[in-house]
C-alpha cells in the first residue's frame, strides 16, 4: 500500500538506470536532502550538532572512501587511520601557509595529496592480496603516524604537537575556528558529503564501479577479460584516499577543531571498517547507515542507562561499546554479510507488499 | 592456379608449458583459420586448458610462439591480449558473483569504454550517453543467448546450465574476433546442450567469430565443428576434419586406452 | 655526504667498536623476537589447522594474561589459577567453535578474517570488563634482574621467557609434522568439505586447535605480563606479530620462529643504531616496513608455499 511501485513502467534504459527509478524514492530524497539543509541549523541544538549529525558525516565521508576501496574493489585496508592524518596534516599546512586560499579548496587539495600518498601505498596491492595486503596497510598507518609525531614541520613547530585550525570563512560566515557555530560547520559538512555522495554513487555505477567490482569478484578472470588490475587497484586506493583524506580534514577543521595524532591512529582504522562491514561491504548506503550507527551507539550507551534509572561508568560503557561492536561485527558476517544496506533493502520488499505477507 | 590459402588467423608454432616437473604442452602448433569452428578434444589432462591460458596470455610458453592476425604477441599480458579480440569463457565458470547478469555482460564492454574520470563522476553527457550505448548493445546480446528475464538476479544465483550462458553473453559483449571456449556444455542436459550449440553456430554465422573450443561430447564435435585438433599428454596427436580425426588411430587409442603389453 | 655516513657507516662502526653492548642488543633482540614467535605460534596453529586467520590472536593473549593475573590478585593461589585459566581458555574455544566458526564455515576467508577482528574488540572489551583495565603486576617468582657472563649483560627473565618459548615452539613442532592428529590437521586446513568427508571430526579439531593456540596464547601473556606488566598494549604486541608471520609463511612452525627472529633482531638493531637518526619510535613501524619489502619480493615469505593460481 504504502510502496506501491506498480503502474511506474521503466521506458528507457536510461531511467532504469537511475539511482532513484521509484518516484516515491526520488521524492522522499529530495525532500530529505531539502530539509536536511534547512532543519538541523534551524532548529537542533548544540549538543545533536556537535556531538551527533557533525561527527555522522565526517565518518560518512570516510566510511564511503573505505567502502569504494573494501567493499568494491576488495582491496582490505587497515590504514584508513593514517591517510585521514594525510588530509588533515595537509590541509592545515595548506590554509596556515596560503591563508586566503578558500578553505573548501582547500579540502579539496588536500584529498588530492591524499591521494597521491594513498597510490604510493597502493603500490604494493599489485602483488600482494588479502590479509597481506592488510598487512601492508599497517605498514602505512603506523608509517605515517610515526612521521606525523616525528617531524615538527607537519605541525608548525608547535611544542603541543596539535594542529589546531584557524579562522576560515566561507561567503562571509565563519566555518572554522573558535568562533565558527556548530551550525554553520554542520553545512558545510553536509554540503561536501552530498556533493562527493553523488560522486561516488556515479562512479560506482559506471565502468569505474564495474572494473572494481570485477577485480574484487574474480581477478584474474577479469584480468582476461581486458580490465588493467594495477591501474584499477591504484585508481581504487587514490579515489578511496582522496575521501578519507577530505573525511580527516573535515574531522579536525569542522569537528574537533584541534587534533594530535592520537584522533587518526590504529582504533580509527578499525572504526571505520567496522562502519563498513556493519553498513554493508559494497554500498554507498550502506556506508551512511554504518557510520550513523557507530555514531549514535555511544551516545545511546551514554543515555539509555539514565533512561533505565540506572549509573554505569564511563569505563564500563566504553567496554560495552567495544564488545557490542565486536560481537555485531560478529553476528553481521554470520547472519547479513551485507550489512543494514541489505536489510533496509529487505525492509523495503516487505513494504511493498504490506498489508500482505509475500 | 588456386588461390593461396588465406593466412591463419591464430597461428600456434611449437609452443612448449612446463610447470615445475610437468610438461603441460610439448611444442604443439596449431593453426586457425578465421571464421572456422576448432574443437579441441583430448582426454582429462592432456593439456587442452593450458592451451587456451596461453593463447590469452594467463601462462606464457617455454618456447614456441603465437601469432595473432600475422603478429606475434607471445608474451602478451591477459588484458593485452583481450585487447586484440580474443575473448574466453572458463571451464568452472568465472562470472563475477556479487554483481548482476546484466553487469557481468557490461564488464565485457569494459574494453571499448572510453572514460573520462571526471565525466564519469558526474554521470552527465557523453559518460551516460556511452553507459546507454553500451547498454543498448549488451541488450541486443541478452535478446539473441534469452536471457531477458534474469538480467537483474546476481550471478551467484543463477543455476549452472544459465551461468554458462552469461558467461558466453560476456564474452560475446567484447565483440571479440576469436572466441575461446572452454568446455561450454559442460554439466548440461540434452536440451541445453542443443540451445548451446545453436548459439554458437549462430555466434559463428552471423557475426564470423572464429571460435575454438573444447568438448568432450563427441556428438557435438562431429556436429558443429569444421576442423578438429586432438591433444594427449600435452602433445597433439591429430589434426584435421570431423571424420578424419574420428578415424585416427592414435585418437582412438587416446580415448579407449590402448595395452602397453 | 654527511648523512650518506651516518645511515651506511656510522652505525656499523659503532656495532664493532663496542661488541660486547652489539651482543647485548643482539640477545636482547632474540629475546624479544622468542616472544613474538609464541604470538605469531598461535596464528600459525589456527590457520594451518582451519585456514582462519585469527586476528584475535592479541586478544586471546591478553585476555588469557588478564584471567591468570585477576584470580592471582583474589587470592587464588598460583598454580590453581593458572589450571583454572586453561580451563578458561579451552572454554572459549568451545564457544568461539560454535559462535563463530561454525555459522561461518566455508566462507571466503576474508570474512573469516573480519569475523576474527570483531572477537578481538570482543574479548578486549570483556577482559577489561571483567577484571579491570588498570595495569597489573604478573609475578612469577623469577627476578627481572640481570647478571653478568662473559661480559655480556643478560636479563634471568627474558632468558627464562626465551628458553620457555623455545621448548613450546619445538614441542608444535614435532607435533605438526609426525603424529596423526598433526597430519589430519594440515588435512583440514587445505580443504575443510574434503576433510569431512572422509570423516575427520571438523569441530572436535577446531576446538582442540583453538585450545591450544589458546594456551599458547597464555604463555605468550605469562611471559610479556612478567616482562611488562599486564595492560592493553598487549593485543598491539599481537599485531607484531603480522610481519613476523609475512616472513615466515603463515602455515610454516619453523618459519614463525625464523620470522620472530629476524624481526625481533631486527628492531632492536634498527632502533638502536639508526633511530637515533631519526628521532628514534623506529620500533613503531620497522617491522611492518620490512614486512612490506619482503612481501614485494617474495609474497609467500620465506617458507610459505608459493601460490599458483588456477583458471
Amino acid at each position: 500500500m504504502i510502496y506501491r511501485e506498480a503502474g511506474q513502467f521503466k521506458t528507457s534504459y536510461a531511467a532504469d538506470q537511475a539511482v532513484f527509478p521509484i518516484v516515491q524514492d526520488r521524492v522522499v530524497v529530495g525532500a530529505f536532502l531539502a530539509l536536511a539543509f534547512v532543519l538541523p541549523p534551524a532548529l537542533a541544538s548544540e549538543y545533536w550538532l556537535q556531538a551527533v549529525l557533525i561527527p555522522f558525516l565526517v565518518y560518512a565521508m570516510a566510511t564511503v572512501g573505505l567502502n569504494l576501496l573494501t567493499g568494491y574493489a576488495g582491496q582490505v585496508s587497515l590504514g584508513t587511520g593514517g591517510f585521514m592524518a594525510v588530509g588533515a596534516y595537509a590541509a592545515f599546512k595548506l590554509t596556515t601557509g596560503f591563508p586566503g586560499l578558500s578553505i573548501l579548496l582547500v579540502f579539496v587539495l588536500a584529498g588530492v595529496i591524499a591521494a597521491l600518498v594513498g597510490i604510493v601505498f597502493g603500490l604494493p596491492s599489485l602483488r600482494i592480496k588479502g590479509f597481506y595486503l592488510a598487512v601492508a596497510t599497517l605498514a602505512a598507518q603506523f608509517f605515517l603516524i610515526w612521521l606525523f609525531n616525528k617531524v615538527g614541520w607537519f605541525v608548525n613547530y608547535a611544542s603541543s604537537g596539535t594542529i589546531t585550525a584557524p579562522p576560515r570563512t566561507v561567503m562571509g560566515f565563519m566555518v572554522t575556528g573558535p568562533e565558527a557555530t556548530a551550525a554553520a560547520r554542520y553545512v558545510v559538512a553536509l554540503g561536501l558529503v552530498v556533493v562527493f555522495g553523488v560522486v561516488a554513487k556515479n562512479l560506482v555505477r559506471g565502468r569505474i564501479g564495474r572494473s572494481w567490482m570485477a577485480i574484487r569478484d574474480r581477478d584474474i578472470a577479469a584480468e582476461i577479460i581486458g580490465v588493467r588490475p594495477l591501474r584499477t587497484k591504484l585508481l581504487a586506493f587514490a579515489i578511496s584516499s582522496f575521501y578519507c583524506g577530505i573525511a580527516g580534514s573535515m574531522l579536525v577543521f569542522l569537528f574537533l577543531g584541534s587534533a594530535e595524532t592520537q584522533a587518526f591512529d590504529i582504533n580509527q582504522s578499525f572504526l571505520v571498517l567496522f562502519m563498513v562491514i556493519i553498513g554493508g561491504l559494497g554500498s554507498i548506503l550502506g556506508s551512511f547507515l554504518g557510520a550513523a550507527f557507530i555514531v549514535l551507539t555511544p551516545i545511546f550507551l551514554t543515555n539509555a542507562p539514565h533512561w533505565l534509572g540506572l549509573d554505569i561508568s564511563v569505563a564500563l560503557q566504553k567496554q560495552i561499546e567495544v564488545m557490542i561492536f565486536g560481537g555485531l561485527i560478529i553476528f553481521f558476517l554470520i547472519v547479513e554479510p551485507h550489512g543494514l544496506a541489505r536489510l533496509w533493502q529487505i525492509a523495503k520488499e516487505k513494504l511493498r507488499l504490506w498489508p500482505f505477507p509475500h | 592456379m588456386t588461390p593461396a590459402p588465406p593466412p591463419a588467423l591464430l597461428e600456434v608454432a611449437g609452443v612448449s608449458v612446463r610447470f615445475g616437473a610437468v610438461q603441460a604442452l610439448d611444442r604443439v602448433s596449431l593453426s586457425v583459420r578465421r571464421g572456422e569452428v576448432i574443437a579441441i578434444i583430448g582426454p582429462n589432462g592432456a593439456g587442452k586448458t593450458t592451451l587456451l591460458n596461453v593463447i590469452s596470455g594467463f601462462y606464457h610458453p617455454s618456447e614456441g610462439h603465437i601469432r595473432f592476425e600475422g603478429r606475434d604477441r607471445t608474451r602478451l599480458a591477459p588484458y593485452d591480449v583481450a585487447a586484440l579480440g580474443i575473448a574466453r569463457t572458463f571451464q568452472n565458470v568465472a562470472l563475477f558473483k556479487g554483481m548482476s547478469v546484466l553487469d557481468n555482460i557490461m564488464t565485457g564492454r569494459l574494453l571499448k569504454m572510453k572514460g573520462s574520470f571526471l565525466l564519469d563522476a558526474l554521470y552527465w553527457g557523453p559518460a551516460k550517453a556511452q553507459e546507454l550505448e553500451h547498454r543498448a548493445f549488451v541488450e541486443r546480446i541478452i535478446d539473441f543467448l534469452e536471457i531477458q528475464a534474469i538480467r537483474k538476479t546476481p550471478a551467484g544465483r543463477l543455476p549452472y546450465g544459465l551461468q554458462k550462458r552469461v558467461e558466453l553473453a560476456r564474452a560475446l559483449a567484447a565483440e571479440p574476433t576469436l572466441l575461446l571456449l572452454d568446455e561450454p556444455m559442460a554439466g548440461m542436459n540434452v536440451e541445453e546442450k542443443e540451445d548451446m550449440c545453436r548459439f554458437i553456430l549462430d555466434v559463428n554465422r552471423e557475426f564470423g567469430t572464429t571460435i575454438a573450443l573444447i568438448e568432450h561430447d563427441m556428438s557435438v564435435v562431429m556436429d558443429i565443428s569444421d576442423h578438429v585438433a586432438a591433444l594427449d599428454y600435452g602433445r597433439k596427436i591429430a589434426d584435421g576434419t570431423p571424420d578424419e580425426v574420428r578415424t585416427d588411430q592414435a585418437v582412438i587409442d587416446a580415448y579407449l586406452g590402448v595395452s602397453h603389453v | 655526504m654527511d648523512l650518506l655516513y651516518a645511515v651506511f657507516v656510522g652505525p656499523f662502526r659503532d656495532m664493532v667498536t663496542a661488541p660486547t653492548f652489539l651482543a647485548e642488543v643482539l640477545i636482547g633482540g632474540v629475546a624479544a623476537g622468542l616472544m613474538y614467535s609464541l604470538v605469531a605460534l598461535g596464528f600459525v596453529l589456527i590457520f594451518k589447522a582451519s585456514g582462519v586467520f585469527n586476528f584475535a590472536q592479541g586478544a586471546m593473549v591478553l585476555f588469557s594474561a588478564l584471567t591468570l593475573v585477576g584470580l592471582m590478585e583474589r587470592g587464588v593461589p598460583m598454580v590453581l589459577a593458572l589450571g583454572l585459566t586453561i580451563g578458561v581458555m579451552v572454554a572459549l574455544a568451545f564457544a568461539i567453535e560454535r559462535v563463530v566458526l561454525r555459522p561461518l564455515v566455508n566462507q571466503e576467508h576474508i570474512i573469516l578474517f573480519m569475523a576474527t577482528i570483531g572477537l578481538n574488540f570482543f574479548l578486549e572489551g570483556l577482559g577489561e570488563m571483567v577484571w579491570g583495565a588498570n595495569v597489573k603486576r604478573l609475578d612469577l617468582g623469577i627476578p627481572d634482574e640481570s647478571f653478568m657472563a662473559a661480559g655480556i649483560l643478560i636479563n634471568k627473565l627474558e632468558m627464562a621467557a626465551a628458553a620457555t618459548a623455545a621448548i613450546l615452539v619445538g614441542v608444535l613442532a614435532v607435533f605438526f609434522q609426525s603424529t596423526k592428529i598433526g597430519r589430519a590437521l594440515r588435512a583440514v586446513a587445505d580443504d575443510h568439505e574434503a576433510a569431512l568427508s572422509i570423516g575427520i571430526p571438523l569441530r572436535t579439531i577446531w576446538v582442540v586447535v583453538w585450545s591450544v593456540a589458546g594456551l599458547v596464547a597464555l604463555a605468550a601473556g605469562i611471559m610479556w605480563g612478567a616482562k611488562s606488566g599486564v595492560q592493553f598494549s598487549l593485543s598491539l604486541i599481537a599485531l607484531k606479530a603480522l610481519p613476523v608471520l609475512i616472513l615466515g609463511g603463515f602455515t610454516s612452525v619453523p618459519g614463525a620462529i625464523v620470522g620472530g627472529l629476524i624481526i625481533g633482531t631486527g628492531e632492536k638493531i634498527g632502533e638502536v643504531y639508526w633511530g637515533p637518526l631519526v628521532g628514534g619510535a623506529i620500533e613503531n613501524w620497522f617491522a611492518y616496513v620490512v614486512a612490506l619489502a619482503f612481501l614485494l619480493v617474495r609474497p609467500q615469505g620465506l617458507f610459505g608455499e608459493k601460490i599458483i593460481e588456477r583458471v
